[in-house]
């Protein structure tokens, strides 16, 4: 922002929120200039849950460094890894089996779901209704348990391995994933119902943050909430990976700019990702999981990067090698950060209320943002 | 028929048989005093209770379930709790105010209770203006709030002090209107004349069309009053953490909590009063076979079955719907809430002139 200029007059108040505060969703701080209940300025702080996962990536070896990405975005730490495993893959020329690509996708998929449905439960939960967290969260731990079974964990899933995955699927993936979906199309209407077409939560969300199309493409902006201005940009239509551009499924966009389209186009996402679910699940080839890798990996020398689309937007993953067993330097460009840079320039005008809002379609989480 | 009329009556007698007059009163204000305070206690042990336990079946949880059967002591233990806590006062916060507001919320949540009747003949006192009582010290609780939020020395709580009083202020307005236009039908301030005046009916089903506005209204400016989502942004946790009582701890936390729950009584008790008749059984004009069944339910049955119905639906617009937003909750009432009440106390008082209703 260029217009740094100081906006604090006479009779503004200037109010931390964060880093302990329930809808900050994490340590981040904002440095909030009000006039009565009217936004003039919104300054986030970074940097308190820094714990310099580029740094700790350059002293681990190429299969090592993608566990610690898990821990950039934990809500979608099965993507991450993706991302990463594709960048080494990408250096070593590694071929993978259909399988393994199938599998990927499908688990990307599912953390999308999980990722996107605890987004609605805070996003209404921050707007002040708490029952749709908890109906949530019934939905989001049907997913937790299909991750435990096949990958052993629900959160940090360490699923990916370079040249594909980890362990087989567990014999009940299909069977329960088939449950979920069925679960999924009954419970989701009923979200519908409960909050999207509820008169004030329309309210709240409809012409608060706006967020224009130049602006989103300015500030850098992707997933979901550049596509809530319309920007084109879901990389998995642009610059497909592993099988998406045998897929069938929709870009949605919206061209509302508001937080309402922004709301939209999650909750959209998620039936787009059921419909990518059910093409895959009774198509999974059989064959191998894994490519066969050599033990230690040495990328050649070189750049590489490669970007794949998370939850929240586009994660690119940039690996300088000098041709030894641990990357030289790693550099992530995390989706988050990006959204962040644009809060102000939308919560300018709003009321505190609406800051809220914002930022629950924002769909933030700070360890991405400071890694 | 049993009455808790002739019991108060035979005590009273007895009392100034064995005592000089003065020594009376002043035993029956204790009993008063004592009994009140006893029903505050448990209205906010109860309420907490039912609160927790609705949002839990509303949110596919258990709620409280470990002390006592059920759960049922959990409120029991959460008092303990905070009695045994820390008083916090924040350095740099106005001491005196900081600790007279809870008291003021408190006293002014109990004097409430006075002209609300509780069963046929149970009423503390039946002042001649009971209705106009009520709305005066109702307002009296949204000082409490100014004042906590003010001397809290905190941004948080002043911000939400001021939404509180913006807001309070504001739906006093439509609550009183639609309360007047039962008043209007009934031609009484008094709170057994306007019971009474439902025998043949309550004023819901009486009361045509005004009666019906004037109860939605009525609602609506009852959960606004009460700072209850989704008007509660007094408190709302999501933008201000805690609002006005943020920087409260232990005791004198619980007695806001605790005032907030007895109000929540106290407005879905006149509710039951005006529009659902208070005590008064459900009578359906001249048939009397059908209105001698329901006599037989105690009249104290009727009205805590009535006010609870209401406290149950006032929790479930809190478990189900989102909170607005300031200019948003400030246009509801100025714009529409309020104009309409005052047309419908216009369409109240002409039905009552002309003798429309039921």
């Amino acid at each position: 922002m260029l217009e740094e200029v100081s906006v604090i007059d006479q009779g503004d108040m200037i109010i931390n929120i964060g880093p302990q505060h329930p809808s900050t969703h994490g340590v981040l701080q904002l440095v909030v200039t009000l006039n009565g209940e009217t936004i003039k300025k919104v300054e986030p702080h970074l940097g308190y849950i820094h714990r310099s996962i580029e740094k700790m990536c350059e002293s681990l070896s190429y299969r090592q460094f993608i566990y610690v990405t898990s821990r950039m975005d934990y809500l979608s730490s099965h993507i991450n890894n993706h991302g990463c495993a594709l960048c080494v893959e990408k250096g070593l020329q590694i071929e993978l089996p259909e399988r393994a690509k199938v599998i990927r996708v499908l688990m990307d998929e599912l953390t999308r779901i999980a990722s996107h449905e605890l987004w609605w439960g805070a996003m209404a939960m921050d707007l002040g209704a708490f029952t749709p967290f908890f109906l949530a969260f019934r939905e989001r731990e049907t997913i937790t348990d299909i991750m435990e079974d096949t990958c052993g964990a629900r959160l940090t899933m360490n699923y990916i391995v370079p040249g594909g995955v980890m362990a087989d699927l567990h014999p009940d993936f299909q069977r329960k994933v088939k449950a979920f979906i069925k679960l999924f199309r009954e419970k989701a209407d009923q979200y519908n119902e409960l909050v999207t077409g509820n008169i004030i939560f329309q309210s709240r969300m409809k012409n608060v943050g706006i967020l224009s199309k130049e602006d989103a493409i300015s500030y850098g902006c992707t997933g979901p909430t550049a596509r809530g201005s319309g920007v084109n940009c879901d990389i998995r239509k642009l610059y497909p990976y592993e099988i998406y551009d045998k897929l069938k499924f929709d870009e949605i966009l919206e061209t509302g700019c508001d937080s309402f389209s922004r709301y939209l186009v999650r909750v959209k996402e998620m039936y787009q990702s059921i419909s990518i679910i059910e093409q895959l699940i009774d198509n999974i080839p059989e064959g191998d999981f894994q490519a066969k890798t050599k033990a230690v990996l040495k990328l050649p020398k070189g750049e590489f990067y490669t970007r794949v689309e998370t939850a929240r937007g586009e994660l690119g993953v940039y690996i300088v090698s000098e041709g030894g067993t641990t990357p030289y330097r790693i550099k992530f460009r995390s989706p988050g950060f990006s959204n962040l840079s644009a809060l102000n320039h939308m919560a300018k005008g709003g009321k505190i209320g609406d800051l809220v809002a914002m930022m629950g379609t924002l769909d933030l989480v700070i360890p991405d943002i400071d890694r | 028929m049993w009455s808790l009329g002739n019991i108060t009556q035979s005590v009273d007698a007895w009392l100034n048989e064995a005592f000089s007059p003065a020594i009376a009163l002043l035993i029956e204000f204790v009993i008063v005093g004592t009994m009140a305070i006893s029903l505050f206690a448990i209205l906010g042990l109860v309420l907490v209770m039912m609160e927790r336990k609705v949002s839990a079946y509303m949110q596919i949880r258990l709620g409280p379930n470990r002390v006592g059967p059920k759960g049922m002591f959990q409120t029991f233990a959460d008092t303990i709790k905070l009695l045994l806590k820390e008083g916090l006062t924040p350095t740099g916060s106005d001491k005196f105010l900081f600790n007279l507001a809870p008291v003021i919320a408190i006293i002014s949540a109990m004097l409430l209770l006075a002209p609300i009747a509780f069963a046929k003949d149970f009423q503390m006192w039946d002042l001649n203006i009971g209705v106009l009582y009520v709305s005066a010290i109702s307002s009296v609780a949204v000082i409490s709030i100014l004042m906590a939020g003010w001397s809290s020395n905190n941004k948080y709580s002043l911000l939400g002090a001021m939404r509180s009083g913006a807001q309070i202020v504001s739906y006093e307005l439509s609550a009183g209107l639609s309360i007047l236009a039962i008043v209007v039908l009934v031609g009484s301030l008094k709170m057994s004349d306007i019971v009474a005046s439902q025998e043949t009916g309550w004023w819901l089903f009486k009361g045509h069309i005004p009666a019906l506005i004037a109860f939605v209204t009525f609602i609506i400016a009852a959960t606004a009053e009460t700072n209850r989502a989704p008007f509660d942004l007094a408190e709302a946790e999501s933008e201000l953490t805690a609002g006005f009582h943020t920087e409260y701890s232990g005791m004198r936390f619980a007695l806001f909590f605790l005032a907030e729950y007895v109000n929540i009584f106290i407005v879905c008790a006149i509710g039951a009063t005006l529009f659902l008749g208070g005590w008064m059984p459900f009578h359906i004009g001249q048939l009397e076979a059908f209105n001698h069944v329901m006599d037989f339910i105690p009249s104290s049955l009727w009205f805590f079955g009535k006010t609870f119905f209401l406290i149950f639906v006032i929790m479930w617009f809190r478990w189900t719907f989102p909170r607005l937003r300031i200019d948003q909750l400030l246009n509801l009432e100025w714009k529409y809430l309020l104009p309409i009440s005052m047309f419908n106390l216009l369409l109240a008082t002409a039905i009552a002139i002309m003798g429309w209703h039921f």
